[in-house]
């Protein structure tokens, strides 16, 4: 694999759900580190020139690194990647909305071939460090983000004071600098109508709660991401045990409510995931939203065995293959709105069937 | 029920907050919440992040306002004035941490309910930091010496300096 495959293919390390725990609610974990260069003005306030300084320090620093993890990084520069280009990494959850939208040359990705460990340039803040692997693994996306922080600050001044800890240009980052994240799919939660009650708790223990593509982001087929929200007086490891216990509790309530469904609404609950993969397997256009709301479903009956022979993997892929920028570079050109929803029911009816059509069985009497 | 603050007036905005990891319920009145910054919306404005970043630095409340233009201060690193932050939601570069310190102080503990870092501090950078810090020490301890023409000690302290200055720079150059 390389930096091509992450443009051109479909698969990102975190969709590798056999390799994470609790991969069937938990879809992946993330840690982010905010960090700043001390001599240089924040990103929304430095001109070009400055610009082109921090990028140029930032992967000298990398290129210097002897460190096994830092040197299989790929640098990916924006003046040397089209905005197409850029809208998949976004669509893979590589780098953030705004990072891919920036019309700047001087910013880039340093990225790991699986994309596993993914390096914002010049976004928000200079780096932005982030890990993301498959199920809850905070703690070992927590280990590597410290090893690449450690590798990069032996050759940069990293913005710090004591009191306020690592600097970042916006407020709400500084102390620890460090986001860590989890990307929870909570059909049980939804269908049972719990969703704004439990949602509501998870804020009041300052945590957030957002869709597939953080910030500002609506939730849709039942993907929810939690993330803390302090940064500052609270040391990495209480971010990270607190955010575990958090989505520990999350994934015992949607394991029983899965149960009751089974066991109260089994027949609902079996006629919904068939429909669903009715639609999917035999639609000739689909939205995007609608997509992933019957993935939601198909993907409840996978968890539930209702329907064999898909595998996790292939719906975490499914669902970033459906995205507008991934179907265009797969029909290798621009398309309306209209063309992209006749290519996503062609795109979902080839991979759904590829998962060896004849182990789908629906409904099996026991 | 009745306001928390000036128990007066009946309380009309209930806040839930988290400061290290116990919950604490405030019921305020408009006029007291207005006082502590927690009404953050201005109705006739657009609410968008950055204005709602702006106001939990203070921004579109009036008290607040004024009591910066007293100050007005500004950092000298990156010429940015605490107003411009306030409508921006973002600080211009490093050293703006030191220059609005006084007018950050309520906005950090609002949002994480802390002002002080308790996490990982940088290996290299954490090392310059203490050496800063102990280069300060004995240059407060050389002027309080030299206070009480105690040269003798002075001297040594001079000279502890002029290595620590040594050890400094080489960091530095590394």
């Amino acid at each position: 694999m390389s930096e091509n495959d992450l443009l051109n293919g479909n698969f990102v390390a975190w969709m590798d759900a056999k390799e994470g725990k609790e991969s069937d609610i938990v879809i992946s974990s993330r840690i982010r580190l905010a960090r700043n260069l001390q001599d240089i003005s924040f990103p929304y306030f430095m001109n070009a020139e400055k610009a082109q300084q921090s990028m140029q320090e930032i992967s000298e620093a990398w290129r210097q690194s002897d460190n096994g993890l830092l040197s299989s990084l790929k640098l990916l520069s924006f003046n040397e990647i089209s905005a197409w280009d850029r809208q998949i990494l976004v669509e893979k959850h590589l780098i953030s909305p705004e990072h891919g939208v920036a019309e700047d040359a001087n910013r880039g990705l340093l990225v790991s071939e699986d994309g596993s460990i993914a390096i914002m340039i010049n976004e928000e803040d200079h780096l932005r460090i982030q890990v993301v692997l498959p199920g809850l693994q905070l703690e070992k996306c927590h280990e590597l983000a410290q090893i690449v922080d450690d590798e990069l600050e032996k050759r940069l001044d990293f913005a710090f004071n004591e009191q306020r800890g690592y600097l970042t240009s916006c407020p709400t980052n500084v102390g620890t600098g460090m986001r860590a994240s989890v990307m929870l799919h909570l059909p049980g939660i939804a269908i049972s109508g719990q969703r704004s009650r439990i949602f509501q708790n998870i804020h009041q223990l300052g945590m957030a709660v957002r869709g597939l593509y953080g910030e500002g982001t609506e939730i849709i087929g039942n993907y929810v991401q939690l993330s803390n929200q302090i940064t500052l007086g609270q040391s990495e490891n209480e971010i990270i045990t607190n955010l575990g216990i958090i989505t520990r509790q999350m994934v015992e309530q949607e394991k029983i409510l899965r149960k009751s469904l089974q066991q109260d609404m089994r027949y609902q609950l079996e006629d919904r995931v068939g429909r669903a993969y009715g639609i999917l397997t035999h639609a000739r256009v689909i939205n995007s939203n609608e997509a992933l709301t019957l993935l939601s479903d198909v993907r409840l009956g996978m968890d539930l065995g209702i329907i064999q022979g898909i595998s996790p993997y292939l719906i975490n892929q499914l669902v970033v293959a459906i995205k507008p920028a991934h179907l265009q570079k797969r029909s290798g050109g621009e398309m309306e709105a209209f063309m992209r929803d006749v290519k996503r029911a062609e795109v979902i009816k080839e991979i759904l069937f590829k998962s060896k059509q004849s182990e789908v069985e629906l409904g099996k009497e026991e | 029920m009745f306001c928390d603050d000036c128990k007066q007036k009946p309380a009309t905005v209930h806040l839930t907050q988290m400061v290290n990891g116990k919950k604490f319920d405030v019921h305020l009145c408009t006029e007291c919440a207005a006082k502590k910054g927690f009404l953050l919306f201005d109705q006739d404005k657009k609410f968008s992040i950055p204005n709602f970043l702006g106001s939990f630095l203070g921004g579109g409340f009036n008290l607040q306002d004024m009591h910066s233009l007293a100050h007005n201060s500004r950092c000298n690193n990156c010429g940015m004035v605490f107003s411009d932050i306030k409508q921006t939601g973002k600080l211009g570069c490093s050293q703006c941490y030191q220059a609005f310190d006084n007018e950050l102080e309520p906005t950090l503990r609002r949002i994480h309910g802390n002002s002080r870092h308790v996490g990982k501090i940088p290996l290299r950078g954490g090392q310059k930091l203490f050496l800063k810090k102990e280069m300060d020490e004995l240059k407060a301890q050389l002027q309080q010496t030299i206070k009480e023409e105690n040269y003798e000690q002075a001297a040594e302290i001079r000279d502890q300096i002029k290595i620590l200055e040594k050890v400094i720079n080489e960091e530095g150059s590394k």
